[in-house]
């Protein structure tokens, strides 16, 4: 699939709203030094919500955050009203699923293996690969049209199909939210895509909340339903894509002047970047004059 | 009833997992490893009692087994079970407590070079003998027990080092390998101190021995693996998904640092009573786990499968030291010494070409 409208509606196999994500307060720190600070968030249920915003802006600290990956300094995460801290690890990783960047597979490990890994949270000691785990892992491989690589290496696929193995793990764990960080990281752009509307199928088809860090803006826009753009670990705008990318916020953001024009095939913003030596008319790009051009 | 999993036809021959399920009850069912369990056991079991056959008073191999059920020619009976069986017994177990111990510490930190040999344990419970021989420190203790608390001291402080907000693989290979080299350095510089007669007793511990065991070894080892074996065993699940990665383990609802305190706590345990039982043995810890890795077909080492691998190792190492050399028996652990070496370099190799370091 490729650029269907955003508000597509849900399929009848789509469950009930899942759980509301939330942040309220939030202070995070990485040994002291504060990344995140005051930051109030509640996470659109059942939409694909995009973090976006410079290098080291506090964003992928704040996905791990709302993974429980990190603790919080101060504030609370909440998922539907209760504070992470106390959500049963267990069922924590029922209801919510993360991907970090890049992870790494152990040598040797099969695609069917590491989907099957997915399944933890679902297995007690007696009840190691039930029917329902089995169905979860065959339907995860199925999506992510890896069934006939089932039982290769990890390790031995491609970039892209690596990463969809991966996804489909998560997509295996079965969880309403899913948070991934920089999911097209280190893919060619085929593969990016391919990925993106993969993940965009996890929502439209499931009803799955999903939350990615995104560095491309153009496939934030496309892709995503709710955008949040952060600078210095504090949220600058967010809404819908047309809302939140804009010249100014742009440029606010990554300190970055650009021209915004309407996707030729979506419709929703597409971010065209200006430097020094392109820019449109005759003052050069840098001084004032520029973007007011249009 | 075996219901095959979804798997294409390529799969390699006798690798392909079948679901087992007793409603509630389900699990996986991996032949080839199961079958690779049951071979490695079989070949354990024959070196065994192959073992106990070999002595000043020769004792046939059927002759043996009847005398382990107690029955058959009484000499025979007493020279089996009261003489032979507690350095053989000690063999077994010692093996399945390293090999187990190298499992769990190379999955861990998912480094095959992460295993207690490498990573100061051994060589701490060496430091703590040595000392307590040369400079007259015992405390009443005896050397095993000394061992044991070197390898437990060893284990908390590079644990310690490498702790920061977590303790990650990385960083236990690092500070372990510090770690090892301090121990080996006071170890050293001890055996140079002291004099002969005290050198030459603390270096005989220091190279692995299976000669003159008795029950009071098996004893305290059977105890012991007795309890953290299942431990170690039943956190299989976790090891599966810590595997992963930190975040993602984390993810999939495992208790890192928790999991990850116990796995190391339980192999360190393991590693402890084997060194206190019978010295350092050298690389059965770090070989052995990568040998039933490759036997099983399995993407990291199967921890029961190391066990029997571990045993079989040293149980065959044992009869190399024994009979290699006519009227001469060398410590078991020169022989493991003399065939791990070559297993090490042939980790590091690979390790170099893959580029990960491991």
């Amino acid at each position: 699939m490729s650029t269907t409208d955003p508000r597509t509606p849900r399929t009848s196999e789509a469950p009930a709203p899942g759980p509301e994500l939330r942040a309220r307060d939030l202070h995070l720190a990485y040994d002291g030094r504060p990344v995140v600070e005051n930051l109030n968030l509640t996470v659109p249920t059942g939409r694909i919500t995009a973090i976006v915003g410079a290098n080291a802006c506090g964003k992928s600290t704040l996905l791990r955050a709302l993974a429980r990956l990190l603790a919080p300094r101060q504030g609370v995460v909440e998922l539907d009203g209760v504070a992470l801290r106390s959500v049963p690890t267990r069922e924590l990783a029922r209801k919510l699923g993360i991907l970090p960047q890049t992870p790494v597979a152990p040598e040797g490990l099969t695609v069917l293996d590491l989907v099957g890994r997915g399944r933890s949270p679902h297995q007690t000691w007696w009840r190691q690969w039930s029917a329902a785990d089995e169905e979860a892992v065959h339907a995860a491989l199925e999506a992510t049209s890896l069934t006939d690589l089932a039982e290769r290496p990890v390790d031995e696929l491609s970039g892209g199909q690596r990463q969809r193995a991966w996804i489909a793990m998560a997509v295996a764990q079965g969880t309403p939210i899913l948070l991934l960080d920089e999911p097209t990281t280190y893919l060619d752009l085929a593969h990016q895509i391919d990925v993106l509307d993969l993940i965009t199928d996890l929502n439209r088809r499931e009803g799955r909340t999903i939350v990615m860090v995104l560095h491309d803006l153009n496939q934030a826009c496309r892709y995503a339903d709710h955008v949040i753009a952060m600078k210095a670990g504090r949220i600058v705008a967010e809404g819908a894509p047309a809302d939140v990318v804009t010249e100014a916020t742009v440029e606010d953001v990554f300190d970055l002047r650009c021209r915004i024009t309407p996707d030729p095939v979506s419709g929703t913003p597409l971010v065209i970047p200006l430097g020094r030596h392109h820019h449109d008319g005759t003052s050069p790009a840098g001084q004032p004059g520029v973007s007011e051009k249009v | 009833m075996p219901s095959p999993v979804v798997a294409p036809p390529r799969a390699a021959l006798g690798n392909r997992p079948f679901r087992l399920a007793v409603p509630p009850v389900s699990g996986v069912l991996r032949p080839r490893l199961l079958l690779t369990g049951v071979g490695v056991a079989l070949g354990a079991f024959l070196l065994f009692c192959w073992g106990l056959t070999i002595g000043d008073y020769p004792v046939a191999f059927t002759d043996v087994i009847r005398a382990l059920w107690g029955s058959g020619d009484a000499g025979t009976v007493i020279v089996v079970q009261d003489l032979r069986l507690p350095r053989a017994l000690v063999g077994l177990l010692v093996g399945v407590a390293f090999g187990v111990s190298g499992a769990v510490f190379q999955t861990m930190t998912r480094n095959p070079l992460a295993s207690p040999d490498m990573i100061g344990l051994t060589e701490g419970a060496g430091t703590a003998v040595v000392a307590a021989v040369v400079l007259g420190w015992t405390g009443g203790l005896g050397l095993s027990t000394l061992g044991l608390l070197g390898a437990l001291a060893t284990a908390l402080l590079v644990y310690a080092l490498a702790w920061k907000g977590g303790a990650t693989g990385y960083r236990i290979i690092l500070v372990g390998i510090g770690v090892s080299w301090i121990c080996s350095s006071a170890t050293n510089f001890l055996v140079a101190r002291g004099n002969r007669f005290e050198a030459e007793a603390a270096l005989g511990w220091l190279v692995g021995n299976l000669n003159g065991r008795t029950w009071n070894q098996v004893d305290s080892l059977a105890i012991a693996l007795a309890v953290l074996l299942p431990i170690t065993l039943g956190m299989g699940r976790w090891m599966r998904t810590l595997m992963l990665g930190d975040d993602v383990a984390a993810g999939l609802g495992t208790p890192v640092q928790p999991v990850r305190l116990a796995l190391l706590l339980a192999g360190v345990g393991l590693v402890a009573f084997g060194t206190a039982a019978a010295g350092p043995v050298a690389f059965v810890a770090l070989a052995c786990p990568q040998i039933a890795q490759r036997l099983a077909g399995t993407s990291s080492p199967p921890p029961f499968v190391s066990g029997l691998t571990g045993a079989l190792v040293v149980l065959g190492s044992d009869l190399l030291a024994r009979e290699a050399i006519p009227g001469t028996e060398l410590p078991v652990g020169i022989v493991t010494g003399a065939l791990g070496a070559p297993v090490l370099l042939w980790l590091l190799i690979r390790a170099n070409r893959a580029g990960s370091g491991g």
